[in-house]
């Protein structure tokens, strides 16, 4: 009987072995696929880096080390706040700004729709979406009057973010929608809603606070299209940290700074979008 | 009924429960009629389950109850205090959905006290009462996880303490189980019924299921197209159903042909009495309960009676098994011991009995219905 049983045994055994071996197999292959691929698309994007770097470093003759490039960016001889600092300090408070507003402007607007006017869901997305097929030189163009106005009143380059709000649009809702959607938005109202909970007391405590990971996402990309943008503050005749870097670069005749600026800009912002995304991880591990 | 009218509070004082009035309501959606001017009336206390298919209307009544949505006409009445133009929010009603309703961002107990904060109870109270309310759906040991961390039938217990936290007059349960496993389910089911007798609240239930129906409900109304085909105990409903779609919705029916004469019908030979005696004499179609059939004896098979047969299918229920018999022109449903049944097997000749229970009788003696019959 036993051997009966085990003959018995061997074929499934063995069929159900081989599945699992096929999967082990595809698993290590998937997994080799990944590791190529992450290396590719690693070395396309930090050997520019790399190179920018070891260029920003270079001596005054060929092969050599000298951080002169780096120097340049900081050397300032006139008196008073250095327009570097000041361009860093009004980036950052661009970049503040303009996540504000968007966050007050779009959380609430997209939660609404989403719980009370859904047959607007369609015109919000287009309306949201719009600002990506609009070339930044079409958008200059057409707010170059209303900003050629505001000059008039001596207002600060604080007032791109208004321009700033517009452009990050479609990237902010997007990561905001992608957090609706993850979430069941219709019945978590419902039973707030049958708790006794206000439509305000529903967004702001029962919504909002479920969405926050694609808030997160929304603030980084909203803070780092800011921390980024060149061409409309410097068509619009603002100083914003990239420009005051192009500034500094056209301005010298070392070519190093050139590439040292540009590296300083991207490591800053780099530093400050990490920094962001740890915050929020932190405040989110705590539950 | 079993149910006690006055509804117990976490505080110990006794409170009247309500009776809730639901009069000539209808809902449209565009050219769809939800629901077709339903009057229904759930008596203090009462545990009221609707059953009835998908898109008949009962979800939507449970809706409207809760002012999630607004009636086109009809008026609802809570107490006798007309509430059909109240906000949800400010209906005092709890409510436990289908789909896991707990808010994510807060702890088991949070989520109990959410009411009670929105109702500026002070926080020690808050979670005191908090924790009662676990403990009375047994989970109190469970009060500092988050939803993720419990399991789908733990969640829908905590959104039934959630919604009986904020004392309120009425319960509202949409399909609240279906989410769940079959012995979860029944575990909550039973365990729904001992709150809801306990704290002694008005509540409706809705429901696609039949077993749940009957198992939990003081009455239930089956619906079909916006409309309550029948409001009655279980046992009403189960044995006496008022229209031949309640025999047929709740629980399987054989549909046999017959004939009415004197008060009675004659089906396959044997005289059942009717449900409703003042049908008129002629050809009717029969519904018959698979289990008011039973095994009368072996057939040899050269008997050829009226309700002799060959046995086709035997399928195993647990206590009991249902074996489809061939009679030749129509096919017969018995639900019979798994015992009697274990002797029988495929291509068995047996002669069948039928119990006299009161049978309905619908005037379709169309061939081409009885097999539509058959097949369902």
């Amino acid at each position: 009987m036993a051997a009966v049983t085990a003959l018995s045994e061997t074929p499934a055994a063995e069929s159900a072995g081989r599945p699992r071996g096929m999967q082990a197999r595809r698993r290590r292959r998937l997994n080799l696929f990944r590791y190529v691929v992450f290396t590719v698309f690693g070395l396309f994007f930090l050997l520019p880096l790399l190179a920018m770097a070891r260029f920003s470093l270079e001596g005054a003759t060929l092969g050599t080390w000298s951080l002169t490039a780096w120097k340049q960016i900081a050397s300032y001889s006139g008196t008073g706040i250095p327009p570097l600092i000041s361009s860093i300090e009004i980036t950052l408070e661009l970049a503040v700004i303009t996540c504000a507003v968007m966050l007050v402007l779009l959380v609430p607007t997209m939660i609404w729709v989403r719980l009370r006017v859904r047959w607007l869901a369609r015109t919000m997305e287009f309306l949201c979406l719009l600002p990506l097929t609009i070339p930044a030189i079409a958008l200059v163009v057409g707010l170059g009057e209303i900003y050629n106005r505001l000059q008039h009143f001596s207002l600060s380059a604080l007032m791109l973010f208004w321009v700033y709000v517009i452009l990050a649009l479609p990237y902010a809702y997007q990561a905001l929608a992608a957090g609706l959607n993850a979430i069941n938005v219709e019945t978590l109202s419902e039973a707030a809603r049958s708790l006794g909970a206000s439509w305000f007391t529903v967004m702001m405590r029962v919504i909002a606070p479920n969405m926050r990971q694609a808030i997160l996402n929304a603030l980084l990309l909203t803070a780092s299209l800011v921390l980024g943008e060149f061409t409309i503050a410097y068509l619009l005749l603002y100083n914003n940290l990239q420009v005051e870097l192009y500034s500094i670069s056209r301005n010298t005749p070392n070519a190093g700074v050139l590439f040292s600026t540009s590296l300083a800009a991207l490591l800053l912002t780099f530093v400050l979008l990490l920094i962001l995304s740890y915050a929020g991880r932190r405040r989110r591990g705590r539950g | 009924m079993t149910s006690s009218p006055v509804t117990r509070t976490l505080d110990g004082t006794a409170r009247a429960a309500v009776e809730v009035r639901l009069e000539g309501l209808s809902r449209h959606y565009g050219p769809v009629v939800a629901l077709d001017h339903l009057d229904l009336i759930l008596q203090p206390g009462e545990l009221v389950a609707l059953l009835g298919p998908s898109g008949c209307g009962k979800t939507t009544t449970l809706r409207l109850l809760a002012g999630l949505e607004d009636a086109d006409t009809g008026h609802i009445t809570v107490a006798g205090k007309d509430i059909t133009h109240v906000s949800a929010a400010k209906r005092d009603m709890g409510m436990v959905f289908q789909a896991y309703s707990l808010f994510p961002h807060m702890t088991v107990r949070q989520n109990v006290a959410f009411g009670l904060r929105l109702r500026k109870v002070g926080t020690a109270e808050r979670d005191k009462r908090a924790l009662e309310m676990l403990d009375l759906v047994g989970l109190s040991t469970q009060a500092d996880r988050y939803p993720h961390q419990i399991s789908g039938g733990q969640q829908q217990r905590v959104a039934l303490a959630r919604a009986l936290a904020i004392e309120p007059q009425v319960l509202l349960l949409d399909e609240p189980l279906s989410a769940l496993d079959a012995k979860v389910r029944a575990q909550l089911r039973d365990e729904i019924r001992r709150i809801q007798l306990d704290v002694g609240i008005t509540t409706l239930f809705v429901t696609h299921d039949q077993e749940e129906a009957l198992a939990i409900a003081d009455r239930v109304g089956v619906m079909r197209e916006g409309r309550l085909e029948q409001l009655a105990p279980p046992t009403e409903v189960y044995s006496r159903p008022a229209t031949s779609f309640v025999a047929e919705f709740v629980g399987l029916s054989n549909r046999l042909a017959g004939e009415v004469r004197g008060g009675e019908v004659t089906v396959r030979g044997c005289k059942l009495p009717l449900v409703e005696q003042d049908v008129p004499d002629g050809q009717v179609v029969a519904l018959v309960r698979p289990e008011a059939v039973s095994l009368a004896s072996r057939a040899p098979d050269s008997d050829s009676g009226p309700l002799t047969g060959t046995v086709i299918a035997i399928t195993f229920l647990g206590a009991t098994s249902r074996v489809t018999v061939d009679l030749g022109d129509t096919r017969v449903m018995a639900q019979l011991p798994t015992s009697e049944a274990s002797a029988l097997a495929a291509g068995s000749r047996v002669v069948l009995a039928i119990r006299p229970d009161p049978v309905l009788v619908s005037a379709d003696s169309d061939p081409a219905a009885l097999a539509a019959g058959e097949d369902a």
